[in-house]
């Protein structure tokens, strides 16, 4: 397959210039980039979800153009998403089947197919499981399976490895080789240097937009990858110097948060949870997403009361306080979803600087708003905190997500926090956001500041954490040394393998599990 | 900047203005259709809809429509649909009017007696909807569609001789004890011919500036405005979702039942079966198309007036006044569409602007650079 000259312009930016790829026939051919460098547009295109403005893509030389998913598919090119698109109260079978009824019917030819596929790159599929019984890297081999189901010859996998853990990108890439050795081809997205270089045969960088080169995996490094990714050196999270003092700021003593499904059965989302985090010190949770730290963070804030447990900040009981009083007496609040929690998309950039903090100054005097401070404020914000925008009348949502970041942690740092919750600090931020980022983190840290700092990047959590913790299934299973720690031995603690003292080295923890 | 300003300015009265002339145009549609002139039509209404007493009708029926309006608007604010200002206001007005009939005190103590009275009538019309979403999650829609077919009966229930209903001296109408004299507000006498302008325009203008002020200068109008924004985000800023919507029901409510009051303490002076009902839903009609906004809402509210007026002339000259009704329905549909169409002609449009400007700006950089 050979991509040609593909540009793609959206209002505003040109996502895409200039795309020269050749994919063999039979490869892993990785596709690396930033977030924001174009790779997802880019699979977009050749998945026929968006029309190129110019270029042209080759298939086995011929020319075509691509109208719909559909066009793709019936050319043998097939996407695996990076959010599963699986109905969970369907079995395995049933979600293969649906949509593309007409293959091999709904019964039994249909198993016989699947059971083929699955063993002939050993996928160890069942097909009448139900889909929320899966876990997340079964999920992934059954939209791997369904791709595959309907004919796919070239599979496009969008960051797969984002939600695993890195035993099971280890099977993953296991059945990406199965996959090639049959004769398929297979793109793989991702920014995580030290995967691609495991499995793929070619690699191709994406940089603003445009193809920069390629590397051969056999005769690069991870550093010669990520700089020519970023076009400079890397910059690393690394914080050694430690600033912990032996003052508590938060403490948190037996949490715990019970839910009940649909079925009525109990599920425990925060299992009697207790830990300190002293002044100046950054507290990293490592874990699978979904294994109960929005939750914490939610309890913590004062949007999710718990069932039991006690909460105080600096030493006044905060556990029955609402969310504004907590804000206000020094919680500063990075969520996750930015969208959902951190801004008022279709608002001005300075009423979202009011947000969260409309009882404090400079936005507010008494009960009444002061609109023309807190837009000096604001500009202040932009200007210090480099939020690139025209000006501070536009809204939240025409900022690109790493300047709607940059926004709210200058918000959020402007009200010099007691502590600070970060939740994926720095997701979806390009690389030199992402360095300013750390930076302010640190610096508040050296002023006291604490934090709790969840992440999906294990090196930020190792290189920014003075303690780490790990969670699974509602509780804090382990704790580690960010200094002697690995992420691979990390990774295990996720999947709930190891517990108790992480020690690098040796057969990790206690076996009480 | 400026330039973003003034575009938005502009996108902001084209909706309105597109969903107009919309209207007008299947109007005449209609008009051609049924084999009529629509310019003849269009012509006679404007001619009549601008004559002096004419204006004054329109003044008197716009006060009534706004304040509905306002009503509405404060729950469309934060994503509240309260389809009870109709109910709430007929409550307030006739509990107002009993009571207001019931007692004879000064006149600087009667009428705001009776105004109090309205409010709070309106106010918990609407709170209980307000409480059923909050503490069982019952759609504000469902709750308050049905609370206006239970007002229509409570009142029913009511109005009758014996409870509070007085038959008049003709013994052909039921209605509340009428308000002694003291209970009536002062009007602007426009001349013999012309009629009266109501004197609680003043307070409607009012209403409109405090609904601005609160809305736009207070920390607890910035806390409505972020839950209508997103709630999400709102209950993260620390703002209790649960009891702004209590809150914004009970002054949607409380704003409901100020409605009757130009009827009731300018004009008529008690509640009987004539009392006119379906303003709430005029309400509706009047904030979408005024977008909530307090200058919006007073322009759709004479403007709702304006046809109204006009649809009588029409039946006058042969023409068949349901055509008004054709018009405003139009107008509803099309002004929905024509917002969100902005809208989001609006939002790309500005991200492609920054998009620009952020590129210029990283141009002229590398070449100082350079």
């Amino acid at each position: 397959m050979e991509l040609r000259g593909i540009t793609k312009r959206f209002p505003g930016v040109v996502a895409n210039h200039d795309i020269d790829i050749t994919v063999r026939r039979g490869t892993v051919h990785a596709l690396i980039g930033e977030n924001g460098a174009g790779k997802s547009t880019l699979m977009k295109i050749l998945y026929g979800m968006q029309k190129p403005d110019e270029g042209t893509i080759t298939v086995d030389g011929e020319q075509v153009a691509f109208h719909n998913p559909g066009d793709a598919i019936a050319r043998g090119i097939g996407m695996v998403h990076q959010h599963f698109m699986l109905a969970d109260n369907l079995t395995v079978l049933e979600n293969v089947v649906l949509g593309s009824e007409k293959l091999h019917g709904i019964g039994g030819r249909a198993r016989a197919k699947i059971m083929e596929i699955s063993d002939a790159y050993g996928l160890g599929v069942r097909p009448d499981a139900l889909v929320e019984d899966l876990g997340v890297a079964d999920r992934q081999r059954v939209e791997i399976l369904k791709v595959l189901f309907r004919g796919a010859r070239t599979l496009i996998l969008d960051e797969p490895t984002a939600v695993l853990v890195p035993q099971e990108v280890d099977a993953l890439f296991d059945n990406l080789r199965g996959l090639k050795a049959e004769g398929l081809t297979v793109i793989f997205i991702s920014h995580k240097l030290g995967e691609v270089l495991s499995v793929a045969d070619e690699i191709t960088v994406i940089r603003r937009g445009t193809t920069v080169g390629s590397a051969d995996p056999k005769h690069t490094t991870t550093k010669q990858l990520a700089e020519l990714m970023v076009g400079s050196e890397l910059p690393s999270p690394e914080t050694r110097e430690s600033t912990v003092t032996d003052e508590p700021m938060l403490v948190i003593e037996g949490l715990h948060l019970a839910e009940f499904d649909l079925e009525g059965i109990e599920r425990i989302v925060l299992d009697r949870i207790s830990f300190t985090i002293h002044k100046g010190e950054v507290l990293g949770i490592a874990g699978v997403e979904g294994n109960g730290q929005a939750e914490l963070v939610e309890a913590i804030m004062g949007m999710l009361p718990p069932d039991a447990g006690d909460l105080s900040l600096d030493g006044a009981d905060i556990t029955h306080a609402p969310t504004r009083k907590r804000r206000e007496d020094g919680i500063g609040y990075i969520p996750e979803d930015r969208h959902r929690h951190g801004l008022l998309l279709e608002a001005p950039l300075w009423e979202n600087r009011i947000l969260g903090h409309v009882t404090e100054r400079p936005n507010s005097k008494g009960v009444l708003l002061d609109p023309a401070a807190a837009r000096r404020d604001t500009e202040r914000i932009v200007r210090e905190y480099d939020v690139r925008t025209p000006g501070i009348e536009v809204t939240a949502a025409s900022l690109s997500g790493g300047n709607q970041q940059k926004l709210i942690v200058g918000r959020e740092m402007s009200h010099l926090p007691k502590l600070l919750i970060a939740s994926h600090p720095t997701r979806g931020v390009d690389v030199g956001a992402q360095a300013q980022i750390w930076d302010q983190i640190r610096e508040a840290r050296r002023e006291g500041l604490a934090v709790l700092l969840i992440s999906a990047d294990l090196d930020e959590l190792i290189g920014l954490s003075d303690t780490l913790r790990v969670m699974y299934r509602g509780r804090l299973v382990a704790d580690a040394d960010p200094a002697t720690i690995t992420p691979e031995e990390l990774g295990s603690a996720m999947t709930g393998a190891a517990s108790g003292h992480l020690e690098h080295g040796e057969n990790a923890g206690g076996e009480d599990r | 900047m400026k330039k973003i300003d003034k575009e938005r300015v502009l996108l902001a009265i084209a909706a309105p203005l597109l969903a107009i002339a919309v209207s007008f145009l299947v109007t005449a549609l209609v008009l051609l259709v049924t084999g009529k002139q629509p310019f003849d039509a269009f012509s006679i209404m404007f001619d009549y809809g601008f004559k002096s007493d004419s204006q004054v009708y329109i003044l008197d029926k716009g006060t009534t429509y706004y304040i509905a309006g306002l009503a509405v608007a404060v729950g469309f604010r934060m994503n509240l649909f309260n389809i009870g200002v109709d109910g709430q206001y007929r409550m307030g007005a006739f509990f107002a009017a009993a009571v207001g009939g019931a007692v004879s005190l000064p006149n600087f103590l009667q009428i705001p007696l009776i105004i109090v009275v309205a409010m709070l009538v309106g106010g918990m019309w609407a709170g209980i909807a307000g409480l059923l979403k909050t503490k069982r999650g019952v759609s504000e829609v469902i709750a308050t569609i049905m609370l206006n077919a239970i007002a229509t009966n409570v009142i029913a229930y009511f109005l009758q001789p014996g409870r509070l209903g007085h038959l008049d001296k003709a013994q052909t109408q039921v209605s509340t004890t009428p308000l002694p004299s003291s209970g009536y507000l002062f009007n602007f006498d426009m001349g013999e011919l012309n009629g009266e302008i109501y004197g609680f325009i003043v307070i409607a203008v009012l209403l409109g500036i405090a609904y601005w002020f609160v809305l736009g200068r207070t920390r607890f109008g910035f806390d409505l405005r972020a839950v209508g924004l997103s709630e999400s985000a709102a209950e993260a800023s620390g703002v209790s979702v649960k009891r702004m919507v209590l809150t914004s029901m009970l002054i949607s409510g409380a704003l409901a039942g100020l409605v009757g009051m130009p009827t009731l303490l300018n004009d008529a002076h008690k509640f009987g079966t004539e009392f006119p009902a379906g303003v709430g839903f005029v309400g509706i009609s009047v904030a979408l198309l005024g977008r909530n906004n307090p200058i919006g809402v007073a322009l759709a509210a004479l403007l709702w007036a304006f046809l109204e007026r006009t649809s009588t002339q029409l039946d006058f000259e042969d023409f068949d006044k349901e055509i008004v009704g054709v018009m405003q329905g139009v107008i509803v549909l099309s002004v929905v569409i024509a917002y969100e169409v902005v809208r989001r002609y609006g939002l790309r449009r500005q991200q492609q602007k920054v998009g620009e400007e952020l590129a210029a700006q990283a141009k002229n950089k590398q070449e100082v650079a350079a």
